[in-house]
């Protein structure tokens, strides 16, 4: 099994739209990603100096550390469609065309 | 605007250590909370925020945090290295914490929810890590070209500043001017505290900042625009103590250069760190009785700048020469400069600062401005006034004595010319040439000195090759219209 994508989900605490965007981002990966993604959630409320690294703002964040280029996706994750487009899963028109 | 009059024990005030600048604002931005800095490129926001972190982690003991959106750790360390900061020592020191914010759009995709939480975090962090006071905010409206919604991030703005205040940090928020307002993006709705806007302006190629406090609540504070200048040694705001009348007034005295007008002088010549106004008609000796004046300093070993509003250096040198005052020699000692300019090369401030500008590079203990007049042509009487009132309130405060010239056209009264500049100085002398029996004679007299006895005659003076030397008292009158005759000496507070 290879890990082609490398996914960071940066959190602050055990909060609700933490939660919600760890279960969105499981629930897409297992649909689309099946056997080829690592997640690592990262709380910067126990690990504050982690976020300088990635240049972390928004919470939640989710960095696709790969393939290459980095891509950052922030926001709670509810938007599947934006999350894939995000992740380049989906080309970008697409969504446009589909409303 | 009322609150602004009325000051309240209660604030604290963080000192800038820049310059003039806790003068204006009666010593510092307000403690522990935001004060909002803005400008147009260019205007030196980042460059104030700078000094106010630098000042505050050298002198005052209050390390900083510079949240930078626009540049990284070592552009900004390269961008003020020229004002003399060291950035990446006083990183090291752990007195300084730079965090550089970047956001691109382009490779952010936002869907649901979010904060800034992560800002938070990170300036927390930062602040934790070195136990800072003071944190700069340097362009946060970067923002909100980062992130497309900008309804969670004026919730967020807002929340953060809270924070800030929470915590007890003295920040400046550098912001760029809008339009219509302080900053594009409205901040000044959430900083209240403080408001300092900065401004670059050229006119007629001449470039001139200036620095303004727009508001400062439950603090008085100077509310006219000052002219700010950026150099080696940092940002200076102009005056350096425009808002106090404390000068020392020392009762030493110097001589004028000429023992008889020392004589009429309460025998003993001016104060040090006065002024002296000399005015009068075109060729009746102003300039040799100052370059009288600089001579007897120089050979007191002081040093003396000279300000040249209508000659150059070397025509007045070789005229005093052959008018027989030797300056030269003082110039080849180091003891006397000369600064030459067109007044209608720059404007008013731009003078200021430059006299500013010499007069700290070589420290004299004298300075002449020959002739004032001339800077009359650049701009308004009012604004003239208004820049002679710094310069003296700056010479003054260095203990400098300062002497002006002053040409008089013949057609005016001298004292309708020089009313306006008058009040601003602590003696006056009056030179003229009068025709009496078909003889022209040149005439001197005090029309007023602070603080001393001095004689009321009427003196007569001639051009000797050594110089000018004055006749005896011999009961002359002064020349109708130039002042009221009077008699005797008297003295006057």
């Amino acid at each position: 099994m290879t890990t082609e994508y490398e996914l960071r989900l940066y959190v602050a605490g055990r909060t609700p739209k933490a939660a919600r965007a760890v279960a969105n981002l499981r629930k897409i990966c297992e649909e689309h990603l099946r056997g080829r993604y690592r997640i690592e959630v990262v709380d910067l409320a126990e690990n504050p100096a982690l976020g300088r690294g990635d240049q972390i703002l928004a919470l939640p964040t989710l960095v696709r550390r790969l393939p290459a280029p980095i891509k950052k996706i922030i926001g709670d994750l509810s938007n599947t469609e934006r999350v894939l487009i995000g992740l380049d899963l989906r080309a970008r028109r697409a969504l446009r065309a589909t409303g | 605007m009322a609150n602004n009059s009325v000051a309240s024990p209660e604030v604290q005030k963080a000192p800038t250590g820049v310059p003039g600048l806790d003068d204006i604002t009666h010593g510092g931005l307000p403690k522990g909370r935001p004060t909002l800095v803005s400008g147009g490129p260019g205007s030196g926001k980042t460059l104030l925020g700078v000094s106010f972190l630098v000042n505050g982690a050298q002198q005052f003991d209050e390390p900083g945090v510079l949240l930078s959106f626009e540049e990284n750790a070592d552009e900004l360390a390269e961008d003020v290295r020229s004002l003399g900061y060291d950035l990446h020592k006083l990183v090291e020191q752990k007195k300084l914490l730079v965090d550089y914010v970047h956001v691109d759009r382009s490779e952010i995709e936002e869907t649901g929810e979010y904060d800034l939480e992560g800002l938070f975090v990170r300036l927390g962090h930062a602040i934790d890590e070195i136990g800072a006071k003071r944190v700069m905010l340097d362009t946060i409206e970067t923002l909100f070209g980062g992130l497309a919604d900008s309804g969670i991030l004026r919730a967020e703005l807002r929340r953060l500043f809270r924070w800030l205040r929470d915590r007890k940090i003295t920040a400046i928020v550098t912001a760029e001017r809008g339009e219509q307002t302080f900053t594009r993006q409205g901040l000044e709705e959430y900083i209240t505290d403080a408001v300092i806007a900065l401004d670059h302006r050229v006119h007629e190629q001449i470039s001139t900042r200036r620095i303004r406090v727009v508001k400062y609540r439950g603090s008085t504070h100077g509310t006219n625009e000052y002219p700010f200048l950026i150099d080696r040694d940092g940002i200076t705001v102009l005056p350096v103590t425009s808002m106090l009348l404390e000068h020392e007034a020392p009762s030493e005295r110097v001589s004028s250069g000429l023992p008889a007008l020392d004589e009429m002088l309460g025998g003993k010549g001016f104060y040090r760190a006065s002024t002296v106004l000399l005015s009068g008609t075109a060729g009746t000796g102003k300039t040799t009785l100052s370059a009288h004046f600089v001579n007897a300093a120089c050979a007191r070993g002081e040093r003396c700048l000279y300000f040249l509003f209508e000659e150059s250096p070397q025509q007045m040198v070789r005229n005093m020469k052959s008018a027989g005052v030797d300056v030269q020699r003082w110039v080849e000692k180091g003891l006397l400069q000369f600064h030459a300019d067109r007044p209608s090369r720059f404007g008013l401030e731009s003078h200021l600062l430059q006299m500013h500008q010499a007069v700290e590079v070589f420290d004299p203990d004298v300075v002449v401005m020959d002739p004032i007049t001339n800077l009359m042509a650049v701009g308004t009487h009012t604004d003239v006034r208004a820049m002679l009132t710094r310069v003296i309130d700056f010479l003054k405060t260095r203990g400098i004595t300062a002497l002006f010239t002053s040409l008089t056209s013949s057609t005016q009264s001298l004292e309708h010319t020089e009313s306006m500049i008058s009040s601003l100085m602590d003696t006056w002398i009056l030179v003229a040439v009068a025709e009496k029996e078909r003889q022209r004679g040149r005439l001197i007299y005090v029309l007023k000195s602070r603080g001393m006895p001095h004689s009321d005659e009427v003196r007569s003076f001639r051009f000797t090759d050594r110089g000018i030397e004055l006749l005896p008292a011999a009961g002359t009158r002064a020349p109708a219209g130039t002042a009221k005759p009077r008699r005797g000496a008297r003295r006057k507070s």
